[in-house]
């Protein structure tokens, strides 16, 4: 009799629903998996070790491209670690910006995952739809900080700058007549806040386009509905957090939990899950959203009557305005200072976390008194819940893992660092 | 029209060589209509989701006015594919790798032999037209098996067995329907399966066979391995299934005779269905007269038309089903809801039920007994 073997498949790491460089070995017994392997480390950098090299101020771009979908929430994690080592309180207008753009972040990186997480299931429209969205809220990133990506916005003491008065428009081409261009630039007439606050009031038409095209779906229901369920004791001894988490049933959201910055001040609703599935989870990420955006109308009111400074004017930190520096001696000091050596963090060790939009992203930052830092670990909620991809796809079939690839919104820059 | 032919040359040269003709003029339009279904996926999907599609090939001869913006893309990307490299891995079975592309088109474009445009536009008008249909869409699966197998890549051959698995369960459902419409029509000849649905728009068969024309579009679908049946292809889990170690003129054999099954599909529902070429508003009185001028192809084309769109807005709405969903819906809803409706059918034929079962040759042949 012929022996009967499992059917090894090597699942990437160029494989389409791979988000990335993920490398799965796969047993699959016909289509059903018995084990799913994960291999990491394709997209590993040595961030931690790269930021000992760097004084404490110069690492901020280097968080931007962890997950590189969430930018400037892991800005925010390694800004605030750098803060509280330096025991510093940051300009309360600094703060509700800082607010604005995480759940701006928030929103893109869900985006993304809605499109990406369809995608793998098959439905290739909210993808687009997705990007229509991204388009904006990556507007609103190059607005404030002059980039799309890599914002580095957020600095220890503070924001890099504040937020601009107009936006940036669009001008005739080959491609856009005139009366074309008009209409793009219909809502960039007025600031940055203005831009935002229209998108706020049209953003939750679109979330219920995409989900006419999914929620009540049949298909897309039987795909993710008792797909990759984690009961809440399971999901808390993995080590899950953020949606993954909630999905589950349990409210847990650093923002209310243990509020930073203004979130105690602000009002919205931590959405969770019943059954723990990706069904659920789809939801709660849909719900978080909304959430999302009704914090952003909150921020851009708060701050369209508040102006203010938005970065700390202590320039042993931050850097003093460039024209001063023109014309004052100390102030060309300081900018040299900063910009060369950066700054000495008092000796000590900090954990900070934020509530990323893939769960809690912590920086263990370490100081030995140096202007560099001594050891700097990233908590990255992407790596708990890889981890637990074999114990939620072992027994379902080949297409549903690509689901669960799926909805734990998995992104390499931040499991390999 | 073929006299001459005959006039100047013997019997068996003039008639082979008029076959041949009937064939080159059914399969460049249908190549170029396969070509520009493409085109028109990637504009119509593209407008479904807010972009614009392919708009940089220009077909324009005056420079400047680009109105016909992206229609050169066909011929690009044909150019591209002739081109390329054809990559045979190498641990897999050349002879077979090289042949499984052409067992895959060449009964996709055979099946068309019998598809009647009109009343006299056809290349062959076979009695059992149906049936051969039935065998040469079948006989479509070996060259997808085939290329699975060959290719010796684990993803091929998971597709392979995905797709033979459906292939079995839809063609199944797909019969039975066909059973319904040919109960319906008392013929398994095309021509006379339209001529039996004459009358106007409420005469053809899709109001009493309207469950059977849902299932043998799903059907269709799922046989053509389109979203959201497309696990043999599985683009986001098996990469691109059967054909992912194709490249150049053998990946494109498969893309035309996937599309050319799509057309073949909304040509069939259209004839067993819709009444093929005939005019929806016969018997209308005025609307008649003013439409008569209207060629009954065109009624063809249009009717093919509703039902390739649906192929791709199909495509741009739903994700796609599990492998073992598509098993269960085959086998647990379709095939029984068929298994039913030949039963209704029948009982529709013999109750005579007016206007579409009073005069059918089978209720004459019932009524003159």
């Amino acid at each position: 009799m012929p022996e009967i073997r499992n059917y090894t498949l090597n699942f990437g790491p160029q494989h389409p629903a791979a988000h990335g460089v993920l490398r799965l070995i796969l047993e699959l017994d016909g289509e059903v998996v018995e084990r799913a392997d994960p291999h990491i480390g394709l997209l590993h950098r040595g961030t931690e070790k790269l930021a000992e090299t760097k004084p404490f101020n110069q690492n901020v771009p280097y968080m931007d491209r962890l997950d590189y979908v969430s930018m400037m929430c892991n800005e925010h994690a390694y800004v605030m670690a750098v803060e509280k080592l330096l025991n510093i309180e940051v300009p309360i207008r600094a703060q509700y910006i800082r607010v604005l753009f995480d759940e701006i972040t928030r929103i893109l990186n869900h985006l993304l995952w809605i499109g990406a997480h369809a995608l793998d299931v098959g439905a290739m429209t909210v993808f687009l739809y997705a990007f229509r969205e991204r388009e904006d809220l990556m507007d609103c990133y190059e607005a404030a900080s002059g980039a799309r990506l890599h914002a580095a916005y957020y600095r220890p003491g503070g924001v890099y700058r504040d937020l601009p008065d107009h936006m940036s428009q669009y001008k005739p081409s080959q491609w856009h007549n005139a009366k074309e261009v008009e209409k793009l630039n219909a809502n960039r007439q007025g600031s940055l806040l203005d831009f935002i606050e229209e998108f706020t009031r049209r953003f939750p038409k679109y979330i219920d386009e995409y989900e006419t095209l999914l929620t009540d779906n049949r298909i897309w229901k039987q795909r993710t509905i008792g797909i990759g369920v984690v009961t809440p004791e399971r999901a808390l001894q993995l080590g899950f957090t953020g949606p993954m988490l909630r999905g589950s049933g349990i409210a847990w959201d650093l923002r209310k939990k243990q509020p930073y910055e203004v979130y105690d001040r602000l009002d919205f609703a931590i959405p969770i899950g019943k059954e723990g599935d990706s069904y659920d989870r789809y939801l709660v990420r849909m719900e978080e959203m909304r959430q999302s955006n009704r914090i952003m109308q909150q921020c851009v009111e708060w701050l369209r009557n508040n102006p203010g400074p938005v970065i700390l004017q202590d320039h042993k930190i931050a850097p003093p305005k460039r024209e001063t520096m023109k014309e004052d001696m100390e102030a060309l000091i300081h900018h040299f200072k900063l910009f060369s050596e950066g700054y000495c963090v008092p000796e000590g060790e900090v954990y900070a976390a934020v509530e990323h939009p893939k769960g809690e992203f912590g920086i263990y930052l370490v100081s030995d008194g140096a202007n560099k830092p001594y050891r700097l670990k990233i908590r990255a909620p992407g790596f708990a819940h890889l981890s637990a991809l074999d114990e939620m796809s072992r027994g379902h079939m080949l297409a549903d893992v690509v689901a669960i690839i799926g909805t734990q919104d998995i992104v390499f820059g931040e499991i390999d660092r | 029209m073929f006299d001459i032919v005959y006039q100047y040359l013997p019997y068996p040269l003039a008639y082979s060589l008029i076959i041949l003709i009937k064939i080159v003029l059914l399969v460049v339009p249908l190549m170029v209509a396969v070509a520009y279904y493409t085109l028109a996926e990637r504009k119509i999907i593209g407008f479904m989701q807010i972009r614009i599609g392919p708009n940089r090939v220009n077909l324009s001869i005056i420079p400047g006015l680009n109105l016909l913006r992206g229609f050169g893309q066909p011929i690009a990307d044909a150019f591209k594919l002739m081109f390329k490299e054809i990559i045979i891995p190498t641990n897999a079975n050349r002879y077979l790798f090289v042949i499984a592309p052409t067992l895959s088109i060449a009964p996709a474009l055979a099946a068309w032999a019998v598809i009647p445009f009109s009343e006299t536009l056809w290349v062959a008008n076979i009695n059992a037209g149906l049936l051969y249909i039935l065998a040469m869409t079948s006989l479509g699966v070996y060259g997808i098996l085939i290329a699975g197998w060959a290719s010796n890549s684990k993803y091929a051959f998971l597709s392979t067995m995905r797709f033979a698995a459906q292939i079995v369960s839809y063609e199944i459902a797909m019969g039975f329907s066909l059973v319904g419409v040919l109960m319906a029509a008392g013929s398994l000849n095309l021509s006379e399966i339209v001529a039996a649905q004459q009358g106007s728009v409420f005469h053809w068969f899709w109001i009493p066979l309207f469950p059977l024309l849902m299932i043998y579009f799903i059907s269709g679908v799922a046989e053509t391995n389109r979203s959201p049946f497309d696990v043999a292809e599985g683009e986001s889990e098996i990469v691109a299934g059967f054909h992912v170690e194709y490249s150049g003129m053998l990946f494109a054999a498969f893309f035309l005779a996937e599309y050319a099954n799509m057309i073949l599909v909304a040509a069939l529902t259209t004839l067993l269905f819709l009444g093929g070429w005939l005019s929806p508003f016969q018997g209308m009185g005025v609307l008649e007269q003013w439409t008569a001028w209207i060629p009954a192809p065109f009624w063809m084309f249009a009717k093919m038309s509703i039902f390739m769109l649906l192929f791709l807005w199909f495509r741009a709405t739903f994700p796609r089903y599990r492998y073992d969903q598509i098993m269960r819906l085959g086998w647990k809803v379709f095939i029984p809801i068929t298994l039913v409706w030949i039963v209704v059918v029948g009982l529709f034929i013999l109750a005579q039920l007016p206007p579409w079962f009073d005069s059918t040759p089978i209720t004459t042949a019932l009524a003159s007994r």
